[in-house]
């Protein structure tokens, strides 16, 4: 068993081994989901780390006579356990292999000290995804090997949390097969980011994928803050039917202190497209993709990447159903009783749709 | 702006093409008689079949192709709301008026249409494959036909002692009104299915655009498209002769571009000599082919320019030598063809409308091959053994003094040619001398004169006050005239921002010199990697298509040939901008966006 598992290695027995977050990652990514890049460090890799460093002993004289009833005895006991954690050293080869790891994102992503999120990824047992979702760290814009070491220690003093350790105590769980995975992945830094519909939003055309896009951040397009450009993309042939160049006043962009600030956008690039053709189809597809993945039309949100590889720099930030005209259907043809062809050849003759067209 | 084209009677004769009117038959005029009509009227020139000026004979073809589409719609099927097409020439081009039935009329002409197209629709099959039976029986007539120079005396066993009773001086007149005959049933022909197959597509397309709005018209033509389409044979029969010359090892003499040295060493070998029995195979009929639309006795074909397929041939042999595969991947083809259909079935929710998908596409399917196939069989076989044959009956007028090459035939009306004829035959029953050699050479002369003006003149794309829309169904799926291609001729004929925007006809963006052809013999011109920009381009040019990176034409739609084989040949096109041939200068660089319909002049 490894420590390191890349999202694109990911494949369905490894869920016990890389919790909730990461499984999610890693399927999306192998069905032509590009998440941004990333990969988790295993539960194999915390078991590891809280064999050799013998966890176990400290922690279960903290947990030994935990009242939950009594919230001092609780927040005293789950800090020191938290510290017992962060203070607990990495096992060697387990850290070698996680700053190898990082050292690896941040060659495909043409940058050192790529910055990257490390979340926690629960393990499902003992840890209700819905209940738990906002019990564990997640540190963004971490950069450099040993930043990442420390916000993974961070988030594996994060299984100790009040609530977690009482959660576990009133189920009866044992706190020895408490285990967590973490996953380090890149943070985007859009050139260009917006939202994808796979469907016309003007007439509910489900053929059609429908892009908005803006310069920056997402939020600019989300927020109808900035008039973004619009593309109208044939799903089935991936041909971009129509394209309207908005004037993009201001952007959303990154400090060199890692913060988002509102900014003009330069007069020669307020009136150009954000996003290449070749960008455009690769967003379509990707928006095709989640479509297919998840069984229902898609409203989702997307980013180009400044620090991946044209061709890969497309990526998917969040996919969710798109629920207006999922509810009032789709356009529809009439259609004559089998077998009656002639009534409407006659129909199209005498109304030709060409009338309305161009 | 304008927000009406020339009337008709108000276009000027060019310089040096005064008395232009002789040339044409006096109903193809437009006359002082029907004045108010014919201003009443909206007419457009049809570049997609007739970009040039007519010469007299050609005429002909023009003629009865139109009016035997008219008489299909009107009298045959009776197309609800559509009669036909009305036709005339102005300085020797090609006019079209679609006529539409009367208002009152129209319910009236259903029941009608749905009893005669119906049959048609429900019996496709049977009736298509005796289509073919017919078709290649009147090849075969018009090649039994025979203009030879009178004899000085009959035979006596053929002529005399048969008790036939006639000679070859009826003979060489009864072919002739043969040839008319065959030539008019031949257009007969062309129509008997032809706008059904447009109508069945129309429906189809027509369900496509209410269910997916959005749908890109090439996306249907792709569900629509037959993989093995006989248009494309001659190109597959260029490629086959190819790797056979390779793997005969014969592949050096076609180094050069001499076709008769070519063939000179091919028959110093059995292997050469096996290659060229091989060719003939092909050639009948595969290479009766034109190098241009069909409709111009000076389109050459294949079959008689053997220098054309030899060349193509050449280019093929290196391509193969190069290791190449020039094979089709036909079942990529179709694989990627039943992926768009099923995707697009995929997107429909009721099964009722699955079911009406499905049944239209296999109507379509049914019909289309007539669409795709009819081209060669008609303009391009049928048409190349008229030329040959008229040419043939005009070597005969060369022996008898009459003109001076075969070819000047072709100034004469159809008509004057049975003038002629009779001319001919009087003289040589009497013996007497003829009129004809003192009457002919001066006047072919002046209508050559006269027709050299008329090509260089720059045909208005349009007369008359435009519709307020274009609805006729035909008018757009056979010549891609549209509200927006006749606004787009009001606006003055040039491109706007340096931009020039037409049907998207076949996907892709391509950038590069582009290279303007306005001729047929002008195809050996384009360079590897130029853009072809052409008033329309023909099937035969398919072979230059591996050299070139994009087409854009004057003139045509979606389902026009040139879009057909553009997209078969995986090229990027823009059909129908109006204006590129003038717009845009050889060796300007341009951007070709196949999707989009768009032509960018960048310098």
């Amino acid at each position: 068993m490894t420590s390191i598992m890349w999202f694109e290695s990911y494949w369905d027995g490894m869920r016990s081994e890389v919790g909730g977050k990461a499984s999610s990652l890693g399927e999306m990514t192998g069905a032509g989901l590009p998440v941004p890049p990333g990969f988790a460090l295993t539960t194999e890799a915390f078991r590891t780390c809280r064999d050799a460093a013998d966890l176990d002993k400290s922690l279960a004289r903290l947990l030994f006579g935990l009242d939950v009833a009594d919230l001092a005895m609780v927040q005293d006991r789950c800090s020191s356990m938290r510290d017992a954690v962060r203070a607990m050293p990495m096992d060697a080869a387990v850290e070698r292999s996680l700053r190898i790891a990082y050292a690896e994102l941040g060659r495909r992503s043409g940058t050192d000290d790529v910055p990257v999120a490390v979340r926690s990824s629960a393990t499902s047992e003992d840890s209700p995804d819905a209940s738990f979702a906002g019990e564990h760290d997640t540190y963004l814009w971490v950069r450099g090997s040993d930043a990442v070491v420390d916000a993974v220690r961070r988030c594996w003093a994060s299984l100790f949390t009040d609530r977690a350790t009482c959660y576990r105590v009133e189920m009866g769980y044992d706190h020895r097969s408490t285990e967590m995975s973490v996953v380090v992945q890149k943070m985007v830094r859009p050139v260009a980011a917006g939202v994808a519909f796979t469907l016309n939003p003007e007439d509910g055309d489900r053929s059609a994928i429908a892009i908005d896009s803006a310069w920056g951040f997402g939020e600019a397009v989300v927020s109808g803050e900035v008039t973004p450009d619009n593309y109208l993309v044939d799903k089935v042939m991936f041909e971009i039917g129509r394209r309207t160049i908005s004037r993009k006043e201001h952007e959303y962009r990154l400090t060199d202190h890692d913060t988002v600030e509102k900014a003009a956008v330069e007069e020669s690039r307020a009136t150009v497209a954000s996003i290449t053709d070749a960008q455009i189809v690769a967003i379509a597809r990707l928006a095709r993709a989640a479509e297919r993945h998840y069984g229902c039309p898609q409203d989702v949100e997307w980013a180009i990447d400044a620090d991946l590889p044209e061709g890969s720099n497309v990526v998917l930030l969040q996919a969710r159903p798109e629920t207006v005209w999922s509810k009032l259907g789709a356009p529809r043809a009439t259609v004559a009783p089998a077998g009656d062809f002639m009534s409407s050849i006659v129909a199209t003759l005498m109304s030709p749709l060409h009338a309305q067209e161009d | 702006m304008s927000d009406r084209f020339p009337r008709p009677h108000d276009v000027e004769t060019p310089d040096g093409a005064e008395g232009w009117q002789d040339l044409y038959l006096y109903s193809s005029l437009f006359s002082e008689g029907r004045r108010e009509y014919e201003e009443s009227m909206f007419w457009f020139q049809d570049g997609v079949h007739w970009p040039e000026a007519l010469t007299p004979w050609d005429a002909t073809l023009y003629e009865f192709a139109i009016a035997s589409l008219s008489q299909y719609n009107t009298r045959h099927l009776r197309v609800p709301p559509s009669d036909g097409i009305d036709f005339r020439i102005l300085n020797g081009y090609a006019y079209l008026s679609p006529v539409a039935a009367p208002p009152g009329d129209i319910e009236a002409r259903v029941a009608a249409f749905v009893d005669r197209a119906g049959f048609y629709f429900t019996n496709w099959n049977d009736l298509y494959d005796n289509w073919m039976i017919k078709i290649r029986g009147l090849v075969a007539d018009l090649e039994r036909l025979d203009f030879a120079p009178l004899p000085d005396l009959e035979d006596a066993d053929l002529v005399v002692k048969s008790g036939a009773g006639v000679g070859s001086g009826y003979a060489i007149q009864e072919s002739y009104h043969r040839l008319l005959d065959l030539a008019l049933k031949l257009w007969q022909y062309h129509f008997e299915f032809l706008n059904l197959g447009y109508a069945a597509y129309l429906d189809f397309f027509g369900f496509c655009k209410q269910s997916w709005p959005s749908i890109p018209d090439l996306a249907i033509a792709k569900m629509v498209a037959g993989v093995e389409v006989d248009l494309f044979r001659p190109d597959e029969e260029l490629k086959r002769l190819a790797h056979q010359a390779v793997d005969l090892g014969v592949a050096e003499a076609f180094v050069g571009d001499d076709a008769e040295e070519t063939c000179r060493i091919l028959r110093s070998t059995p292997a050469g000599e096996s290659w060229i029995a091989s060719f003939h195979d092909s050639a009948e009929p595969w290479f009766n082919f034109s190098s241009g639309s069909g409709f111009y006795h000076t389109d050459r074909v294949w079959i008689e320019h053997v220098s054309i397929p030899f060349g193509f041939i050449a280019n093929y042999i290196a391509r193969v030598q190069r290791g190449e595969d020039l094979a089709r991947p036909v079942e990529a083809i179709r694989a990627e063809r039943d992926r768009i259909v099923n995707e697009y079935a995929d997107l429909l929710m009721r099964d009722s409308e699955r079911d009406g998908f499905r049944a239209k596409l296999g109507l379509v399917r049914v019909v289309f091959p007539y669409v795709e196939n009819h081209n060669f069989y008609v303009e391009h076989w049928s048409h190349s053994v008229i030329w040959r044959k008229m040419r043939e009956l005009g070597a005969v007028f060369v022996t008898a003094g009459f003109w001076a090459e075969p070819d000047d035939i072709f100034f004469l009306k159809r008509t004057e040619v049975q003038d002629a004829l009779w001319d001919y035959y009087a003289s040589w029953a009497t013996p007497a001398p003829a009129a004809g050699p003192a009457h002919w050479p001066a006047e072919i002369e002046r209508r050559k004169a006269i027709h050299a003006a008329l090509r260089r003149w720059k045909p208005t794309p349009a007369m008359g006050v435009p519709p307020a829309v274009i609805v006729e169904p035909f008018t757009v799926m056979l010549w891609g005239i549209t509200s927006a291609s006749v606004a787009a001729w009001l606006g003055g004929g040039s491109a706007d921002d340096s931009g020039l925007k037409g049907f998207a006809a076949s996907p892709g963006i391509a950038e590069g010199p582009a290279r303007v052809i306005c001729s047929a013999d002008q195809i050996g011109e384009v360079q590897q990697g130029e853009i072809l920009v052409a008033p329309l381009t023909a099937p035969s040019w398919a072979p230059i298509f591996g050299r070139i990176g994009a087409t854009v034409t004057d003139t045509g739609g979606i389902m026009s040939h040139a879009a057909i084989v553009c997209r078969e040949y995986g090229l990027p096109a823009v059909t129908g901008t109006g204006f590129a041939t003038t717009a845009i200068r050889t060796g300007q660089r341009i951007r070709v966006d196949g999707s989009a319909g768009t032509v960018t002049i960048l310098d």
